[in-house]
């Protein structure tokens, strides 16, 4: 049985009645595929037999290419698309190579969801802003939950800003989910390391662009995906400016292998990422081991 | 109702927190600017007469290469500054800064604050300190540029 967590614990997922068990991927169909950029593809997924799985944003598969290996790739749905599992991939390996070459109508198996979620809920807006900050491809596990802030159930609350940062614009994902949140509501700022000619955007680090935005540090709440360097930069300037570490979470990843904390290939200091993370809050023994030397 | 010079110095993020006589003294050499969109705040190669105070807008900094056009190397916005070369010899400008579209800006007369850090040692040094605080910060931004981040490291 697949497990998921949610601000108050662990939740039991629904499984189908012929459940092989956690360790073995259930076959689903590619319905959809799209190419975000050179190497980052999006592929749609729907089980071959039963109903499309829940999850909760922040939560992560492993899918399998079938003959090559297996992967561990966020979910990126939003919840109010119905329908096909979406999980966006970059290509760094044969597995995920072969996972980005799939085509409509082949086959990927996938276990899951695990782990840990943004923890996203009204509750979170009503408390203060909502600071999203996304590197590179870390825009695609918290896609979901900048969709379940912006057009949240409860429109009272704080505001919610969007800062996402890429190499350049041709590696920009989601770009029109980017101009969606800003036409109802969200401030996204986006930056680039590297800009062609002709770019009339913001050049530079994501931490630049936080000392433009106007969000209320006193109240806010951060959430922050993408190479551990820029997290860790991040999490420490939204600190300087206020915020509470202590609302401050970040997505950590390690060698995710079995998804349900057996293993421990995942382990990060006290934890095992695939089950206590990967979403996890910044302050205390996060802050410290963002710091830290791995041995 | 435009706010007097001496107000925006004072509030901006590179002199916050001064003591009132201070950010008068450097108020004193300041004034009100405006560009337009895709004007030129300061050319390559041209005297670094300026301190740029940006107020609203942004600001690119870019570079030309005759087979690439203008490159933007970075951007500054509201409450960043433009323009460091005044502080050492040559006093020349390295980069073109380019307004990225309307830019409101405090710009103070580079030999005027010279002049007023020569005389009084202590705001020499406080402008040194301040001056270096944001070009360490700058320095580290481009470091970590430097390393690729977004690359190939995350397949999620």
């Amino acid at each position: 049985m697949g497990s998921t967590t949610d601000s108050t614990g662990p939740v039991a997922m629904q499984r189908p009645a012929d459940d092989p068990g956690p360790m073995s991927p259930v076959p689903h169909r590619v319905v959809g595929r799209r190419v975000e950029t050179g190497d980052v593809t999006t592929l749609s997924l729907v089980p071959v037999t039963g109903d499309a799985w829940r999850f909760l944003p922040g939560q992560f598969n492993m899918l399998t290419a079938y003959g090559v290996g297996e992967a561990a790739i966020s979910v990126c749905s939003s919840r109010r698309e119905v329908g096909p599992l979406r999980h966006t991939v970059r290509d760094v390996g044969p597995v995920t190579a072969a996972l980005c070459r799939s085509t409509v109508g082949d086959i990927v198996g996938v276990r899951g969801p695990f782990g840990t979620s943004w923890g996203v809920d009204d509750k979170l807006l009503a408390t203060g802003d909502v600071v999203v900050v996304a590197g590179g491809i870390g825009l695609a596990p918290l896609r979901g939950a900048i969709d379940d802030l912006v057009y949240r159930t409860d429109a009272a609350g704080g505001r919610v800003f969007v800062v996402s940062g890429a190499r350049e614009p041709a590696q920009v994902i989601f770009a029109d989910d980017l101009e969606a949140w800003k036409r109802d509501g969200a401030v996204v700022a986006m930056t680039v390391d590297m800009a062609p000619t002709g770019w009339r955007g913001h050049v530079g680090l994501v931490t630049s662009v936080l000392g433009e935005i106007d969000f209320d540090p006193s109240t806010s709440s951060a959430l922050i995906c993408g190479p551990e360097i820029m997290m860790r930069l991040t999490a420490r300037a939204l600190v300087d400016r206020g915020i509470d570490p202590g609302r401050i979470r970040v997505s950590l990843e390690r060698n995710m292998q079995c998804g349900l904390g057996w293993c421990g290939h995942c382990q990060l200091g006290p934890f095992l990422l695939c089950r206590d993370g990967p979403v996890l809050p910044y302050a205390g023994a996060v802050a410290q081991l963002l710091s830290e030397r791995e041995r | 109702m435009m706010r007097p010079v001496a107000e925006l110095v004072a509030s901006h993020p590179l002199f916050a927190g001064l003591p009132e006589d201070t950010t008068a003294e450097i108020a004193a050499c300041a004034r009100n600017v405006a560009f337009l969109p895709g004007e030129l705040v300061l050319a390559e190669g041209q005297p670094a007469d300026t301190l740029f105070l940006v107020r609203r807008g942004r600001v690119a900094i870019e570079i030309h290469a005759p087979d690439r056009g203008s490159i933007v190397v970075e951007t500054v916005g509201p409450g960043g500054a433009v323009g460091w070369s005044w502080m050492f010899p040559p006093y020349r400008w390295q980069f073109d800064a380019r307004a990225l579209g309307p830019v409101g800006a405090v710009a103070i007369d580079a030999t005027c604050l010279r002049a007023k850090a020569d005389a009084d040692d202590a705001l020499g040094r406080l402008l040194v300190t301040r001056v270096a605080g944001v070009l360490l910060q700058r320095l580290q931004a481009t470091r970590i540029r430097l390393l690729d981040l977004y690359g190939t490291d995350r397949a999620r």
